[in-house]
């Protein structure tokens, strides 16, 4: 019907938190009975987009309509009611509930005296799933469902509440071939029964494979919408690249020295496999790739904090013991790890602590802490990294985003690594600080820092690295030099479905697959 | 950039720990105005030395409180080092050797604790429950309904012993060594402060390096070697050893724990704060049985003060919380 | 789901019928004899009560350990009702006693609910408030079993076709409280509750109101348990149940009930009761002194739950492998794949 309302519409939606503006003009329009492709880099603002959508945040401008009505969420119960599903990554069920009990908690039928009639919910889920196209077990606990079952679970419950618009948000990222083919023909069937579905990917040859229409974001804003048909992979990865790459990164001439950190054959079954290279002292080695493309968990088992099955890392000329970050810290190596919040720092403890906290040892005298001895350092390394807090002892949590990474990076220069690995340098920082971070990482490398950086940002890899390998799904497919180092080439080489060689620039790398 | 946001004496006086000191302080002059006897020197050797036992436990708890864990089984091994103690004296051994046997037995107990909690990774409430009753019951089991006795009064008088004249028991020095080692260790060391950040985020404590499972080894090592010797001074004191020695001495120590102001949720709190805690529950049971007031007045004095302890925090934080959101929200732009 | 739950309850029954049967091969009066039918039955009836309540309490991700006082407060509610008034019926006193029970449950839980504040720290503070309005309300006063109308006490000791009454009554909360856990909605939602927290507020379900349900049913079971327990010993004095809420707790975590919640039955948390107290009785008749019981209590709950941990381990290794070992596919066939496919999918299929 043309004059039908669409399902979603979003029109120059707008979403800051603090500095930070994650989405300036977002604007979707998604019909009833198709699939809608949302595409863009990370940082584009697809996510808070999302999240707005299902009601976790609200919008600071903009419209939001549903069906031609507009919609304010103050929550993601409310967005549930009033028929939109998100379908997550890493979906959440009850593990200790059977799979039936997960899709109608809440909502059980009842039979004679109330009783949850266990009979007819089974049914229900095997209609569910016979709807979708799906073969589970229904009694099956939740626990341990494989991510593709948690997110069948999740549709199903979705279409069990009757949802009008599903937005699954890269939901393909830790999927098998199979369960990709698996999770289509649910999609397809669900866009036959008139329901709407935004569909989240990076994967370019999955969004021409089964999308209707893709809208591009960059920077927080839309920038084209087409039907699928209208436009190729290539052209796409385009739009969601082309900026100015021409912004001045303050890249520092080193020349690089000896090779500090070298990695051979590292294997973590399933995340990544047969991951090699080095790192001289001096350079920047960046590691490009898409989310979930193993780069952090490279870095973490690199580091000691997870386990690895095969392969070695040698620092310095020694075998680092696995598994054990202290080993990796007296060796030299220092990891600023992805998550600031959860991982980075004691959010609790103040700056100060923070700060000193891994040279803590070190500061010690007979094994006891002098008063000032933490204090001091915290001042010297928080004064060389301008690091903005009202006082020593304020609690980390109270900073910037920006001053919390000063915080990790002071904490892990204060002990003089000779390797530094940073996962996402500047992920949620402000302009300014940015620039600082950048500039400290390359003075650090000029002094003959060894830097391996991972960054989900193509201009700061661009900017930054003298050389970039990139990660696609858990393997090193390329290495470029800086001056190979395209967007156009690096994203080609990390997303499944674009063509490399395709885009000018592109060079195969060495250790591609069965090509 | 300035060390401290606060001037030194808020940074002191305005604690959670400082405000059980002053509680601690006012009970005391109001029992010594008020309460006919309490202003004696008897008061203050009876109050050490029945206080002593709890204190010594509570140190080690307090630390593994600050990581989020917990240790119910203590005042078992107090019971179990008791018999230790009283068997192995009995068997003809020496004291000093037996002290050391039955300290050491309770690292035992410890480690057993701490390697199915850190290695293990099995909750630390329901495995300590476990412990609790194991260790009882082999106190029990190996003791019988008998007890020993007749430990030799050189022993015996010097747990009960003044110093000289002064009011304070000779083991008033021990103690004061014991707060200070824990309050040095928990204060004033990197051990102290990976202890402090695993209970706050031991995630981000794994990735600084800090090897969390061995850290919580030795935390329960300590409960357990601390529980045992404080056993032992048990058993001199009252100069019985017997298997139901302590019985619910556990839950004292953690009432008088989280009383001074050390977080149930783990990652803050302070020695002095857990001292001036365990004083206020003796000062105050101390108070209350000169006046004749049944003991039990003070369990309701206890459990209400615990309770207060750790919800009044709780309301304060979400006042604050809602202050803050609603300040937020009036100053956001409109265009919702 | 219901195979593994299945397969923990059983064991548990199953050990229990060792338990018996070994005792009995060595002492047939255990099992085979008038008293020894009852006594196995009869012993156990309180603690059920207790474990039942408990587990709903822990299925939730909580603990109220201030059971043992609130039955001590209300086995000696139950007495001095009949002291000052002996011509009660007793349906009267043991509905006070409930409705006490109840409330001094909700206290706990309005202040886990709307604080949010570990039940462990909130239920240790009532455990010693409880006890003390108990000890200063007794006194050194102790009730005595002349004190009570003999059909009261007669309750204790009574059986029907051969089942003591207590048992009925235990029997009877059991059923009751079982099938409410596994057939209503409300049931479902404590589970949720137990099993993510968080995602259950998330997703909009009464949490609070679940919890101050659960407390609710725990402090009204105590309180019948004090009943029962006035009926069953006659004398109550103020330190009645003093430490029994750590024999309830290690009843549920023998009886298969997580204390990180979610998961277990109360049927399990009943047969974990009844499992300890019978090894307690078994031991003395096996040669093993009774002082020896605490530390086999002990020794079994640590066992039960390194067990329940490493059964965890197993199954979650055992649905992992199920899961990649699932549909698989010779080619790749993911979509649009030309020189730089995927070779196969073989790493799909891990140890």
């Amino acid at each position: 019907m043309p004059n039908a309302a669409p399902t979603l519409r979003l029109e120059g939606v707008a979403k800051s938190f603090g500095a930070v503006a994650a989405l300036r003009s977002g604007t979707l329009v998604v019909q009833p009975g198709t699939i809608h492709a949302l595409v863009g880099e990370n940082g584009a603002g697809k996510s808070t987009l999302v999240k707005i959508v299902g009601g976790v945040h609200r919008r600071d401008a903009g419209v939001v309509e549903l069906d031609g009505e507009p919609v304010d969420f103050s929550g993601p119960a409310e967005a549930k009611a009033a028929g939109v599903a998100v379908i997550h990554q890493e979906p959440a069920s009850f593990p200790d509930l059977t799979v039936t009990e997960n899709i109608f908690l809440g909502r059980e039928p009842l039979g004679s005296l109330r009783r949850i009639d266990r009979r007819a919910m089974r049914a229900g889920a095997r209609d569910l799933f016979r709807e979708l196209g799906v073969d589970l077990d229904p009694d099956r606990p939740a626990e341990g469902l494989s991510i593709a079952d948690q997110q069948i679970v999740e549709i199903a419950k979705a279409i069990s509440l009757d949802a009008r618009l599903l937005v699954m948000d890269e939901p393909t990222a830790a999927l098998s071939a199979v369960e990709v083919r698996r999770l289509f023909a649910v999609a397809r069937g669900l866009r036959d029964a008139g329901r709407a579905v935004v569909f989240i990917s990076h994967r370019l040859d999955e969004v021409a494979d089964l999308c209707d229409t893709v809208t591009v974001m960059r920077d927080g804003e839309h920038v084209s919408t087409d039907a699928v048909t209208d436009v190729t992979p290539d052209e796409l990865v385009r739009r969601m690249v082309g900026r100015d790459v021409a912004e001045l990164y303050p890249k520092v001439p080193s020349t690089p020295g000896e090779v500090v950190l070298r990695v051979e054959g590292l294997e973590s079954t399933g995340t990544f496999h047969d991951v090699s290279f080095d790192v001289r002292a001096g350079e920047i080695v960046g590691l490009a790739g898409l989310v979930g493309a193993g780069r952090s968990e490279i870095a973490r088992a690199v580091f000691g904090v997870d386990r690895y099955d095969a392969g070695r890392v040698v620092v310095g000329g020694r075998v680092l013991r696995p598994g054990d970050p202290a080993a990796a810290i007296a060796a030299g190596l220092a990891l600023v790890p992805e998550d600031r919040r959860l991982q980075g720092l004691v959010t609790e403890s103040s700056v100060g602590r923070n700060v000193s906290s891994v040279s803590r040892r070190r500061l010690a005298r007979l094994g006891i802490l002098l008063p000032d001895a933490e204090a001091r350092l915290a001042r010297d390394w928080s004064g060389r990294l301008e690091v903005k807090a009202g006082a020593l002892d304020a609690p980390a949590t109270t900073m910037s985003g920006g001053n919390q990474q000063k915080v990790v990076l002071a904490k892990w220069l204060a002990t003089g690594p000779t390797v530094l690995i940073v996962d996402e340098p500047t992920r949620g920082i402000d302009v300014g600080t940015k620039a600082e971070v950048h500039r400290l990482l390359s003075s650090l490398a000029a002094e003959g820092l060894a830097v391996l950086m991972i960054s989900s940002e193509l201009p700061e890899v661009l900017g930054m690295a003298d050389r970039v390998l990139v990660v696609r799904e858990g393997r090193i497919v390329a290495e470029l030099d800086r001056a190979e180092a395209t967007p156009e080439a690096v994203m080609s080489a990390a997303t499944p479905g674009a063509t490399p060689g395709a885009t000018p620039g592109a060079t195969p790398g060495a250790t591609e697959g069965a090509a | 950039m300035r060390t401290h946001a606060r001037p030194w004496w808020q940074r002191v006086l305005l604690t959670r720990e400082m405000l059980t000191v002053l509680i601690l302080v006012v009970a005391w002059i109001v029992a010594s105005a008020v309460v006919r006897g309490f202003d004696g020197p008897l008061t203050i050797t009876y109050l050490v030395l029945d206080v002593a036992p709890v204190l010594l436990i509570a140190l080690p708890m307090t630390l593994i409180i600050a990581t989020g864990e917990i240790d119910l089984s203590v005042a078992s091994v107090v019971g179990l080092s008791s018999v230790t103690f009283g068997l192995l004296y009995q068997a003809g051994l020496g004291l000093g050797v037996a002290l050391l046997v039955s300290v050491l037995l309770g690292a035992v107990c410890g480690a057993v604790n701490g390697a199915l909690v850190a290695y293990g990774g099995l909750p630390s409430l329901a495995v300590t429950i476990g412990s609790l009753a194991l260790y009882r019951g082999l106190a029990v089991g190996l003791l019988g309904t008998t007890a020993v006795t007749g430990f030799p009064d050189s022993w015996t008088d010097g747990a009960t012993d003044n110093l000289g004249e002064s009011p304070y028991p000779a083991i008033t020095l021990g103690l004061l060594g014991m707060i200070a080692v824990f309050a040095v260790l928990l204060h004033a060391t990197p051990f102290g402060r990976n202890v402090l950040d695993i209970g706050r985020s031991s995630e981000a404590a794994r990735f600084s390096g800090v090897d969390v499972k061995r850290t919580l080894l030795i935390l329960f090592v300590l409960s357990g070697a601390v529980s045992a010797l404080a056993g032992v001074y048990y058993t001199l004191r009252y100069g019985s050893a017997r298997g139901d020695n302590a019985t619910g001495m556990e839950l004292q120590v953690v009432a008088a724990v989280l009383l001074g102001g050390v977080s149930i949720f783990g990652g803050r709190g302070a020695v002095h704060g857990v001292v001036a805690g365990v004083l206020l529950i003796g000062v105050l049971g101390s108070a209350l049985r000169l006046e004749g007031v049944t003991v039990n007045v003070i369990n309701i004095v206890i459990g209400t003060a615990l309770v207060v302890s750790v919800v009044a925090p709780r309301i304060a934080g979400g006042m604050r919380v809602r202050r803050r959101r609603a300040a937020g929200r009036r100053t956001q732009g409109d265009g919702r | 789901m219901t195979n593994v739950l299945r397969r923990r309850e059983a064991g548990i029954a199953l050990a229990l019928l060792i338990v018996i049967g070994v005792t009995t091969a060595v002492q047939p009066g255990f099992l085979l004899s008038t008293g020894g039918w009852r006594d196995l039955l009869l012993t156990p009836a309180i603690l059920v009560v207790l474990a039942v309540g408990q587990a709903v309490v822990v299925i939730t991700r909580n603990v109220d350990l201030s059971v043992g006082s609130v039955l001590g407060l209300t086995a000696y509610l139950t007495g001095r009702l009949f002291l000052e008034a002996p011509d009660l019926p007793i349906v009267v006193v043991t509905l006070a006693a409930v409705v006490t029970g109840t409330l001094l449950g909700l206290v706990n839980g309005a202040i886990v609910a709307f604080a949010r504040v570990p039940a462990l720290v909130i239920t240790l503070g009532t455990l010693y408030v409880y006890r003390g309005v108990t000890l200063t309300w007794a006194g050194s006063d102790r009730i005595d079993a002349g004190d009570m109308p003999r059909t009261f006490l007669g309750l204790g000791t009574r059986q029907v076709l051969g089942i003591p009454v207590l048992t009925i009554v235990a029997a009877v909360v059991l059923a009751a409280v079982g099938y409410y856990m596994y057939t209503s909605r409300g049931g479902r939602q404590l589970y949720a509750i137990g099993s993510d927290p968080d995602a259950a507020a998330l997703q909009g379900l009464p949490v609070r109101r679940r919890l101050l349900g659960a407390f609710a049913l725990g402090g009204a079971l105590a309180g019948l348990a004090g009943v029962m327990f006035a009926a069953r010993y006659g004398t109550v004095s103020s330190g009645a149940g003093t430490g029994m809420e750590l024999q309830v707790v290690g009843a549920v975590v023998v009886g298969g009930v997580a204390i990180f919640g979610g998961s277990g039955t109360v049927a399990g948390a009943a047969l974990g009761a009844m499992l300890l107290l019978t090894i307690n009785r078994a031991l003395p008749v096996v040669g093993i002194p009774d002082f020896w019981q605490r530390a086999v209590v002990g020794a079994l709950i640590i066992g039960a739950i390194a067990l329940d941990r490493v059964l965890a381990n197993r199954r979650a290794r055992r649905l992992a492998a199920e899961r990649d070992t699932g549909p698989t596919d010779g080619a790749d066939g993911r979509p649009g794949d030309g020189a730089d496919g995927r070779p196969g999918d073989s790493e799909d299929v891990t140890a």
